[in-house]
């Protein structure tokens, strides 16, 4: 049985914070989930998918976060409990349904999972979504501890009821990747079905329906608003004249802090777990005993704008800060150490902090950076490409995914990135703007059937003038081989899937020149592929090979390692043109690590002396 | 209850997660307050995992720079590189068994001199316990054990408030069976090794 099935209420158990999360999930009796995976939310997900094979709980992957949010709201609407799961730049996907969601609301609890992801730390941006609550109008919870989030992702199913609105539960990277002691509760039992109840005056957001519910929705936030008044988790501790707001994981700084500078009697803090809407209220009653108030929140200074206004309100007019020069940043994420500073430097604290070791006199410590895996499928097909298209001028908008670390020497594939299926709709403004450079643009599968298909469809449409490459390595490799249309799921032996091919996605959009090539096939592919680039109008390349990872974790069998034999006249194609890490140097020679090689025979065909041959030895 | 503040560095693959999951198991059988937190985003792509791991009273899950009081690195360079954790009091045990990083083995980095690289630890920390934990876990049977080595290494210096005992029934309760004799064989080849 799954670890999180797991009914031995009052356990103690060791959990990863997406975990937590999705044990709080399973113990408030979610039927329905959905999600488009992304880092830092991913093991929910995976967490989920493995539960939904060994009970009647049902997950899904959607195809994106957009049609993620309508199938699982459509649950919440029916009456069983649902949860959709996603990191933050998902929520803009979904932010079209989650809008007017907002208006509709819900009949069985619906929570919505946004993980942000301060630092970037496999992001493309750190945007707030705390923002998304007050865009939307929806109330919002913020855990700061592992054991918090297993909690309040099970009140916010409660919450959610009560309010008849979904919640969004915002988490960031802290928090899904910390571990942290875990009690289980009870298990409520599970409710899967339910009977859709028509009521299209208050369902169909035509806009004599809407300006309707325009005006519940904002008595909902009154609701909410007295909710949060009497939460639990905006709670008030320690004593004294100074004040501290903060959320999320930021108050363990805070909390440490306190503890570590005496200030229980002179610093009274207010964490805001239910953090929208503002009880304010009881923000405004706590500033008006205090001389001064910092805020801690790392992102943007949502909370410090809020409590401001609530300050000029009731009429107060200490010192409100945060955001600052000399005080906290709107960038990247906070520390113990620089949060406890902050604060003696704020409430004028003597404190001096211990001096990480000076590193003057350390040398320069090579790089480490995440590469293509030795025998990834891409790193042919970008080779092709760029022998492909030798003499000529290109542009390459890149895309979502594993691939992306592409556009590093010496591949050098990736010009253009802004998000999830942006390689297709800007290589058609490129087509169009660029001045003799010709545009190939590079998506992988599951990013085409998330958001590429429409750029596709445009391309052709407006008769622009590119070639798409579409790498199809069987998986979504890059947050860890879930599946998505294109997955053969009967490799994986799981039923009740139905296999979509790219291919005749792309023939039935009408691309006017479509060929499928086996990357490991170097010559014949850089033929095909040039012809798809020599062709005026659309083109489209799928290169299929299994990602090589995933082909491991499915036990295909492995071909045999190379090796470098004596033939070779180090002329170094291999290293300069592929850097595979299988490759190293050894007395100046180059020789393949046969631990690593997965013989893919790539290097073979590069090399101008057909000197790597199949290691027989 | 007193903090300890451990760093754990390695490469993708070489068991860091599988470390810190023994070491949080053990915490919380002995009843110790635990917070761990990691950064693993691309470990299998050859990236740098880190694991935090904060036991007793404090509440926050991560550690800043200057504050780790041992550092356990199982990587000579990434050992350096994590060494801006480190204050002059704290105690750092390293694997001498480089893995090359990819940007070396095409040209693009020089690794540095491992003798040099003792030495500017040993000067800025407290102690330096350094060895090759990739020999430790061949003589253990198991050369994947090279986790397990530094974990008997990181238990004798007795600067985390586990026991020997608490972490070995931890590794029962985390490792798969088949590896479990290899892997105590391996705790034990660390744990002397420290000692000397």
């Amino acid at each position: 049985m799954h670890k999180l099935l797991s009914n031995q209420t009052g356990q103690k158990m060791m959990l990863l914070g997406n975990e937590a999360i999705a044990r709080g999930a399973v113990e408030a009796g979610v039927a329905v989930a959905s999600t488009y995976p992304g880092t830092p939310s991913s093991e929910i997900s995976a967490n989920f998918f493995r539960i939904s094979l060994q009970s009647d709980f049902y997950f899904e992957y959607s195809t994106n976060e957009k049609v993620a949010l309508e199938v699982a709201a459509a649950a919440a609407n029916t009456g069983v409990r649902a949860m959709c799961v996603m990191k933050h730049v998902g929520l803009n996907v979904a932010a079209d349904a989650l809008m007017t969601l907002a208006y509709v609301g819900v009949r069985a609890g619906l929570v919505i999972l946004t993980a942000d992801d301060p630092y970037m730390f496999s992001s493309q941006n750190e945007q707030d979504n705390r923002y998304y609550a007050r865009l939307a109008g929806l109330p919002m919870l913020e855990p700061s501890t592992v054991a918090e989030a297993k909690e309040m992702t099970a009140h916010a199913f409660e919450l959610s009821e009560k309010l008849q609105e979904p919640v969004l539960l915002r988490t960031t990277t802290r928090i899904n990747h910390s571990s942290g002691v875990v009690t289980l509760g009870p298990l409520k039992p599970r409710q899967t079905k339910s009977k859709f109840i028509k009521d299209p005056f208050k369902l169909v957001t035509v806009p004599a329906v809407s300006r309707n519910l325009h005006v519940k929705l904002l008595q909902k936030l009154d609701e909410a608003e007295a909710l949060a008044e009497e939460s639990a988790y905006n709670a008030i501790t320690g004593n004294g004249p100074y004040g501290i707001i903060c959320n999320g994981v930021a108050h363990n700084y805070v909390a440490d802090a306190v503890a570590d500078l005496n200030l229980d009697d002179r610093v009274q803090t207010i964490r805001l777990g239910f953090s929208h809407p503002l009880p304010a209220q009881k923000i405004k009653s706590f500033l008006s005993e205090k001389q001064k108030v910092l805020i801690v929140e790392e992102g943007e200074p949502v909370m410090e704008q809020a409590v401001k206004a609530m300050a000029q309100e009731a009429g107060l007019t200490l010192p409100i800060r945060g955001k600052a020069d000399d005080l906290f940043s709107r960038l990247f994420e906070y520390d113990p150490e620089m949060v406890k500073q902050t604060m003696a430097t704020f409430f004028e604290i003597p404190y001096e902090s211990q001096t990480p070791v000076d590193l003057a006199d350390v040398p320069e410590i090579p790089l480490r950076p995440p590469t293509l895996c030795a025998g990834c499928s891409h790193r042919a097909t970008f080779y092709e490409i760029r022998k492909a298209a030798a003499g000529r001028e290109i542009i390459c908008p890149t895309d979502i995914g594993c691939y992306t670390l592409g556009f590093m020497p010496p591949l050098s594939m990736g010009d253009f990135l802004i998000c999830m299926g942006s390689s297709i709709g800007t290589a058609c403004g490129f087509s169009k703007a660029a001045d003799g450079q010709k545009v190939i643009a590079i998506i992988g599968d599951s990013t085409f059937f998330h958001s590429g298909i429409p750029g596709l469809v445009n391309a052709v449409y407006n008769n622009h003038n590119l070639t798409l490459v579409i790498l199809d390595n069987g998986t979504t490799a890059m947050t860890g081989h879930q599946p998505h249309p294109g997955v053969d799921m009967q490799a994986l032996d799981i039923e009740g899937y139905t296999q979509i091919s790219i291919e005749k996605i792309v023939r039935a959009i009408g691309v006017p020149h479509v060929a499928v090539i086996k990357p490991y096939k170097v010559k014949k592919s850089i033929t095909m592929i040039r012809e798809a680039i020599d062709h005026d109008g659309v083109s489209v390349i799928i290169s299929q090979e299994l990602c090589a990872l995933y082909a491991k974790g499915i036990k295909k069998p492995k071909g045999k390692p190379f090796k470098v034999t004596d033939k070779c006249q180090n002329h170094r194609d291999c290293m300069n043109d592929l850097a595979c890490p299988a490759f190293y140097v050894w007395n100046d020679r180059i020789k393949i690590d046969a631990n690593l090689c997965t013989g893919c025979a790539l290097c073979a065909q590069v090399c101008p002396e057909h000197a790597i041959m199949p290691d027989r030895g | 209850m007193q903090t300890t503040r451990l760093i754990i560095v390695a490469v993708g693959g070489q068991g860091n997660l599988l470390a810190s999951g023994v070491l949080a198991e053990a915490a919380l059988l002995a009843g110790i307050p635990i917070q761990m937190s990691e950064v693993h985003g691309m470990a299998q792509r050859g990236g740098v995992v880190e694991s935090a791991l904060v036991f007793g009273g404090a509440q926050s899950p991560i550690i800043s720079d200057g504050q780790a009081d041992i550092l356990v690195g199982f990587e000579p360079a990434e050992t350096l590189r994590a060494l801006k954790k480190c204050n002059r009091n704290t105690i750092v045990i390293t694997n001498l068994a480089p893995l090359m990083p990819f940007t070396v083995n095409i040209g693009r980095g020089i690794y540095p001199n491992l003798e040099e690289l003792q030495h500017l630890i040993r000067a800025k920390t407290r102690k330096l316990i350094a060895f090759n934990a990739v020999r430790r876990a061949e003589q253990a049977g198991n050369p994947l054990a090279v986790n397990m080595v530094l974990l008997g290494a990181l238990v004798q210096t007795h600067i985390i408030p586990l026991s020997t005992e608490n972490v070995k029934t931890a590794m029962q309760n985390k490792t798969k069976p088949a590896f479990l004799e290899s892997n105590l064989k391996a705790f034990d080849l660390g744990f002397q090794a420290a000692a000397q």
